[in-house]
């Protein structure tokens, strides 16, 4: 009894010490990484937070959502509607011109002024997520149902987005980007701004989600997971407590976009598309569902590979990603940091085999 | 008059196409509970495999004897798509029974592997399977409405597809196997059904029936390593809107998503026909959860 609480002090020990190990490293990264590799890394944090809230809904609460991508697309665009109307003057957007347009539309209007476009990145997936959630949840659609109405919509969002050209840029997207509250975006101090401000949002996402899963909250979260109308019988409403998170989820995912629009300078339909909303679901599954740490390590462990193994071969790495969820999925379904306690059972096992064996082959040497 | 009969045969001609991939993903569903993202690849291979009998055809067999090879290729992508299908059900799918999320994340995996492979070997762009000479053309039913004798080919081939599909699932004892171990595994495994044999045969069968569309669609254009993409989502609301466990199910989805689409995307623009149709489906689900037909069952989840 004693020994497994010092056990677990001593844990806990250890894991405030690497957090706070990580986050000051994560700090310190622009006094050592180049521009380049800051930028790098930038992308990657804003990632991690959209694993976050991926982990929120997928891993808590049992709801594979493919639509993150829209969520973090619609995000994005808020975002890049503020800078391109900034980047113009408030005049008319250069694809607007080409695609004869005249006049800036009504709904670009109020993007004009920071104090609406930033608010408005969080809260418009969050609505929408709102609506879908609504209409699902309560007629109790769940499972691969809700997975493959996800689907739809980021199906339906890009054909839309690449459809209305003279709205959205089609599938050029939004670019040219020149500047953000007056200070040039390709300045290499505003990088390392914009580089503290994604560290800041990563670690304000983390510490919010950790208190909401350890809260009680989190475990009506996970009972609704586990058994769905169990928790209903017991009194809960799951259709709220989905909506709730699922809307979270939605705008955690928009606040990575918003980011990461500042940091790549660009938001195209082919970002928020299929294949990038079911790698979110890859970078959690590696990284370890239901930890929320884990969310972190997989979205920037698996985007570092990529772009590692993208540049060097660009085939390999389809194949590489197809693998990996193969084998994540048959072979280690918790993930790194959910298989973690088994693997260092394993190595103290194996260390301790290999410790036995050296004093046999001792003993035996002193014999002979 | 002519549009809307043209549009009218146009969406069937969507829908039967739709409705033969889509057999294939409600049957491995309502079976084992198996969601396969990958299906969408045994369209690329049913595809490919009709281009790879084309290639063969031209260097080998005369000018007359080429424009037979279309009735060679329809087996032939069957048989291609059920082969790889039955490996990948045996190598796979079957430790993933019963996880529908599961397997929708690892199939989706063997799909980019797939698609890539297509890649390496055929090579990115898209390559174009010429049709044969009989299939050109059209039968003028109505002055000025032409009915593309390829779609009306497309439209038999599904036909005839989905009577030998009737016959297998309610007439066939393979086929009484088949629905005994969808309703009720343990107690089918309990009279001497071998649900693993049942399983495998049904997914290599599903992956077939893909293939043939795959074959069915070189009739109306090019292919490339991502065609399956294209369809698999809209299969997947086909089986959402009709239910899982029977045939008649999938046939009402099929044709009511596909016809639905066609007209709108005719009456508004391609994209905003695509949001009024899942709006749509978002609206039938409000008042029929589960999809148009589902097995009566007690079980509550």
């Amino acid at each position: 009894m004693l020994k497994s609480m010092t056990l677990s002090l001593q844990k806990k020990a250890w894991l405030s010490v690497g957090s706070s190990a990580a986050v000051i490293l994560l700090l310190s990264a622009p006094l050592f990484l180049s521009d380049f590799n800051l930028n790098l890394l930038a992308k990657f944090l804003a990632f991690a937070i959209v694993a976050i809230g991926l982990d929120l809904i997928w891993g808590y609460t049992g709801i594979l959502s493919l639509g993150h991508g829209v969520f973090f697309g619609l995000g994005a665009y808020c975002m890049a509607m503020y800078l391109k109307l900034e980047s113009t003057g408030g005049k008319l957007p250069d694809f607007m011109n080409w695609s004869g347009l005249s006049q800036l539309p009504a709904f670009w209007k109020p993007f004009q002024y920071a104090a609406f476009a930033i608010p408005a990145g969080i809260i418009v997936p969050m609505v929408v997520a709102l609506i879908l959630g609504y209409f699902t949840f309560r007629n109790r659609i769940r499972g691969v149902y809700f997975t493959i109405l996800t689907q739809a919509l980021v199906i339906i969002t890009t054909t839309l987005f690449i459809g209305q050209q003279k709205f959205t840029g089609g599938t050029n997207g939004v670019t040219g980007f020149k500047t953000l509250f007056g200070f040039a975006l390709k300045e290499p101090s505003t990088k390392v701004v914009l580089y503290l401000v994604t560290v800041a949002a990563l670690v304000g996402v983390y510490l919010v989600c950790r208190y909401l899963v350890r809260s009680r909250t989190g475990k009506v979260l996970a009972a609704v997971r586990d058994a769905e109308n169990r928790a209903r019988f017991i009194g809960y409403d799951p259709v709220k407590y989905q909506l709730f998170v699922f809307s979270l989820s939605a705008g955690i995912a928009g606040l990575a976009g918003m980011l990461f629009v500042l940091h790549v300078g660009i938001i195209s339909p082919t970002s928020m598309g299929i294949v990038p909303s079911i790698e979110i679901v890859l970078w959690v599954a590696l990284g370890g569902r239901g930890t929320l740490i884990g969310a972190i390590i997989g979205a920037i462990a698996v985007n570092a590979a990529k772009s590692g193994l993208s540049s060097a071969f660009p085939d390999m790495w389809l194949f590489f990603m197809g693998a990996l969820f193969v084998v994540v999925v048959v072979f280690m379904p918790k993930g790194i940091v959910g298989s973690l306690p088994q693997i260092i059972a394993w190595v103290r096992y194996k260390l301790r085999r290999t410790n036995v064996t050296t004093t046999q082959n001792l003993i035996e040497e002193a014999k002979s | 008059m002519s549009v809307i009969m043209l549009q009218l045969f146009n969406g069937v001609s969507v829908s039967s196409i739709l409705l033969l991939i889509a057999l294939g993903l409600a049957i491995t569903f309502g079976l084992m509970k198996v969601i396969n993202m990958a299906h969408g690849e045994f369209i690329m291979i049913g595809a490919y495999s009709t281009y790879v009998i084309q290639q063969a055809f031209t260097s080998n067999v005369s000018k007359a004897g080429f424009d037979y090879y279309f009735m060679f290729a329809i087996p032939f992508a069957f048989l291609v798509a059920f082969i790889i299908g039955l490996i990948l059900e045996v190598s796979l799918i079957r430790f993933l029974y019963g996880r529908p999320l599961d397997s929708l994340l690892a199939t989706w995996g063997v799909g980019l592997i797939l698609q890539q492979l297509a890649r390496n070997i055929f090579g990115a762009p898209n390559v174009a399977v010429i049709s044969p000479e009989w299939l050109n053309g059209g039968w003028e039913i109505v002055a000025g409405t032409v009915l593309p004798y390829k779609r009306l080919f497309i439209i038999g081939l599904v036909a005839f597809c989905l009577i030998c599909m009737y016959f297998y699932i309610y007439r066939s004892d393979a086929g009484r196997r088949m629905r005994a171990v969808m309703q009720n595994r343990e107690m089918a495994s309990c009279l001497g059904i071998s649900t693993r044999r049942v399983d495998m045969m049904t997914f290599a069968i599903g992956s077939g029936i893909a293939g043939v569309a795959g074959c069915a669609l070189t009739l109306l254009g090019s292919i490339g390593p991502s065609i399956g993409t294209y369809y698999i989502v809209d299969a997947f609301m086909v089986v959402v809107l009709g239910g899982v466990g029977k045939l008649i199910g999938t046939v009402i989805g099929a044709f009511g998503i596909g016809l639905t689409g066609a007209y709108l995307e005719y009456w508004t623009t391609a994209s905003l026909g695509k949001v009024i149709v899942f709006a749509g489906i978002m609206a039938f689900l409000q008042w029929k959860p589960m999809g148009l037909v589902t097995m009566r069952s007690r079980s509550l989840d």
